[in-house]
């Protein structure tokens, strides 16, 4: 992309009108009822929620790849470490998990880390039969680790299994886990990126595809740290709850006031109340991303990635940068994971699917602009806004393309797999964009 | 005699499941390899060209088995296999004149080329599912079993049984010989030996007038081979679904970085590396150990890792090879 980055004049009302052309296409779902559009202020907002957690996410994938050129294709992986924030830490807690296993559930994890650590340090302090030395330390920690993590997590998982069975949370505020849930991510990023950061730049697309796949899978399995595939409901609210609205008077007589009934304002508001969060939270960080951007640091990481080995023989330490931006990027993706999980009010490891958490905020990043923190935001939120109505206008188009064809087999298969043409859009955008517009919708300036 | 039975234990479990694997995976493996060598980047997509193939391959049958024909005791799944190569090697051609070529000319950094293998991904992938949907499919027909359980343990009057699946021989037998064919290609012909010169040193080859897009096209039909093959064998072994064509991308990766990216022995080293690592590290060794201590009774299965986690299986030897050994066992081309 280097060769891409030449800073082309380019028209200064591009994202404002590309911006206004995005709230025009939200306001017509919210009050055009036809075959395109549903109509519903519910769930135009609820696609715009969404949309700016995805900006969120875009904006971690955006630091890592805009900034210094990291390919992250475990972004699924990050995004799932953040979810289990709220879990761990707004969930009441529950009643015997903690005495049947909790700190030993704790002690054997820092058995395991302190393990790791120990081999490393083996492995750098010895030099003659340090690859025994090392992998003794590590069997015996394995066997240690394994002796004390099996019963503690048989114990946890058998306390009210039907209910619980898991450690619980530590009942505080859900606002807190973003930030907690951004750290999670943060630790993660941070040990992967210390073993592939320095090799080939494939690499480390190939160690985080892994790392991705293994953070689900231990969220699938490990029903002790947030009940697995038996999903963690009622995680709690930063917001009203629309029943309760629905109770009062005044909110009543104010939805009227407005022409909605109550059901649906209680609705439009908790969404609202959401959105506003969200749109703090995203602003702030686009804040510090340009500040960090247009100080020292952002030239230089911009200088490293237009040209490594200029920027080395400069003295500047690439790969701890690279460390440096990973770890930050994927902080913020791990935010913006707590942020889903707190407005689903519903951890759900199942629904951690690759292709729709991973590329599909590549392909949000890339027709954004990549580089530039705007372009990100305009290309999560429209990109979500066609994933989601592609549901809707997917079949009718499909309809619209198959009426000349005769009824029969060939006619209701492809109605049939219309779902699947999805995927075939994202990758014709995702290759047209690499190819006719690299520098995206909003190009970096 | 309990040795006995612990060793057909061993066959039955860990060696003869980990061995069809492992051949499974280094014909993936091979094919990434062989990409990585000579256009410079890792193909994400090829995992989804494996279920591209297999699909093609299975449609194939399908249309077989309608027109009645079959091969007996071996699956209709190898007559259909051409039909799938040929999809396949059309398929990867085409993306490669309308996708990577483009890049390759302007000789774009290799982490957009594996971008763009990843909008290819999303688009094969699509192709997949219109074509046969996203549900799981076995196709495997013909005689189930080489040996099974019942037949060995009334021949040899053995406690533990030994099954030996056809698709498990036919994947090793079909997998030597085309690791054969592949290195006697590479080796003795001319079209192999521009390949292997290209991948050296592109400079070099292109002045000893190699023409580079005979040899890209080339590796991609082989590649698409091989993925196909990879592919149908593992949907006979196993079964067909798109979702596990995608995860194997993993397995595969770590193989082929194993043995070096690039070099196709380490590619069929490293398949078989990982391939056993992950059956022997899942596998409860319990009844292994019964056998063998006939007086400890240990607590627990002795599975050092529940099958669910096996991806990160692969992804240790990964991490492993990447700290200590990052050329990978056999010396692949670059850090």
């Amino acid at each position: 992309m280097s060769t891409n980055r030449q800073a082309a004049a380019s028209n200064p009302w591009r994202a404002p009108i590309l911006f206004a052309f995005l709230a025009i296409l939200f306001v017509l779902e919210g009050t055009v009822r036809n075959s395109m559009f549903s109509g519903s202020w519910n769930t135009a907002l609820a696609i715009l929620n969404m949309g700016l957690i995805s900006a969120i996410t875009a904006l971690g994938v955006n630091m890592q790849w805009g900034y210094a050129g990291l390919f992250n294709v475990g972004v699924v992986g990050f995004l799932a470490l953040g979810g289990v924030a709220p879990v761990l830490v707004s969930l009441q807690p529950v009643e015997g998990a903690w005495q049947a296993g909790g700190p030993r559930v704790l002690f054997a994890l820092a058995v395991g880390v302190g393990t790791l650590a120990l081999a490393t340090q083996v492995w750098k302090r010895l030099h003659r039969g340090r690859t025994l030395a090392m992998l003794a330390v590590l069997l015996v920690g394995f066997v240690l680790y394994r002796g004390l993590f099996d019963p503690a997590v048989t114990a946890i998982e058998a306390n009210n299994p039907a209910r619980h069975g898991n450690l619980g949370g530590l009942g505080l505020p859900v606002l807190m886990s973003w930030l907690v849930g951004g750290a999670f991510a943060a630790a993660a990023a941070w040990a992967v990126g210390k073993v592939a950061l320095g090799l080939r730049s494939d690499y480390l697309a190939i160690a985080t595809l892994g790392i991705g796949e293994i953070i689900v899978a231990v969220l699938k399995n490990e029903d002790w740290l947030a009940r697995g595939v038996k999903n963690v409901t009622s995680i709690p609210r930063p917001v009203p709850y629309e029943i309760d609205l629905q109770q009062n008077p005044e909110f009543v007589e104010f939805a009227t006031r407005w022409g909605f009934s109550a059901a649906e304002a209680s609705g439009i508001w908790v969404k609202l109340c959401y959105m506003l969060l969200f749109l703090v939270v995203l602003l702030s960080i686009i804040l510090l991303a340009e500040l960090a951007l247009k100080s020292p640091w952002g030239r230089m990481m911009r200088a490293i990635r237009d040209n490594e080995t200029a920027a080395e023989a400069m003295g500047k330490d690439v790969t701890a940068r690279h460390l440096q931006v990973f770890v930050l990027g994927s902080a913020v993706i791990g935010i913006a994971g707590a942020m889903m999980i707190t407005q689903d009010g519903l951890m759900a490891p199942v629904s951690y699917n690759p292709l729709r958490y991973t590329f599909l905020i590549w392909v949000m990043v890339i027709v954004g602009g990549s580089g530039n923190n705007w372009g990100a935001v305009l290309g999560a939120v429209l990109i979500w806004f066609l994933w989601i109505k592609a549901e809707v206008w997917g079949p009718e188009l499909i309809g619209l393309l198959t009426s000349p064809l005769p009824e029969g087999g060939l006619k209701e298969h492809l109605l049939d797999s219309s779902a699947h043409m999805r995927f075939i859009a994202m990758g014709l955008v995702l290759l047209l964009v690499l190819r006719f517009a690299p520098r995206g919708l909003v190009p970096e300036n | 005699m309990d040795i006995l039975n612990a060793l057909v234990a061993f066959l039955n479990f860990v060696f003869i499941p980990a061995a069809a694997y492992g051949a499974q995976l280094a014909l993936g493996a091979l094919g990434v390899t062989l990409i990585y060598g000579i256009l410079r980047f890792s193909n994400f997509a090829h995992g989804d060209t494996m279920a591209f193939g297999t699909a093609v391959t299975i449609l194939a049958t399908w249309g077989l088995q309608a027109m009645g024909v079959s091969l007996g005791p071996l699956p209709t799944a190898l007559l259909a296999l051409p039909f799938g190569i040929a999809a396949t090697a059309a398929m990867v051609l085409l993306t490669d004149q309308a996708v990577y070529r483009f890049y390759r000319v302007k000789k774009s950094a290799p982490i957009i080329l594996v971008m763009a293998s990843v909008g290819v991904m999303f688009l094969m992938n699509g192709i997949t599912r219109l074509l046969i949907g996203v549900d799981e499919q076995r196709f495997a027909d013909g005689t189930r079993f080489v040996i099974d359980v019942r037949t060995f343990k009334a021949m040899t009057g053995l406690q533990e049984g030994l099954a030996l699946k056809t698709t498990q021989v036919l994947t090793v037998v079909v997998a030597l010989l085309v690791v054969w064919a592949l290195f006697w290609f590479l080796n003795r012909t001319k079209s192999g030996k521009a390949m292997r010169a290209y991948s050296d040193n592109e400079d070099l080859a292109l002045l000893s007038g190699i023409d580079p897009e005979k040899v890209v096209r080339m590796t991609w039909i082989i590649a698409a081979s091989l993925a196909t093959i990879a592919g149908v064998l593992y949907g006979l072994d196993k079964a067909f679904k798109p979702f596990n064509y995608f995860q194997i991308l993993l397995p595969i990766f770590a193989a082929a970085i194993v043995g070096g990216l690039g070099n196709p022995l380490g590619a069929i080293a490293g398949g078989f590396v990982v391939a056993f690592s992950e059956v022997a590290i899942t596998y409860p060794w319990l009844k292994v150990a019964r056998y063998l201590f006939p007086g400890w009774q240990p607590e627990g299965l002795l599975q050092l890792l529940g099958t669910e986690y096996k991806f990160a299986v692969s992804f240790v030897i990964l991490i492993a090879v990447l700290l200590f050994k990052p050329t990978g066992l056999f010396r692949g081309k670059s850090v």
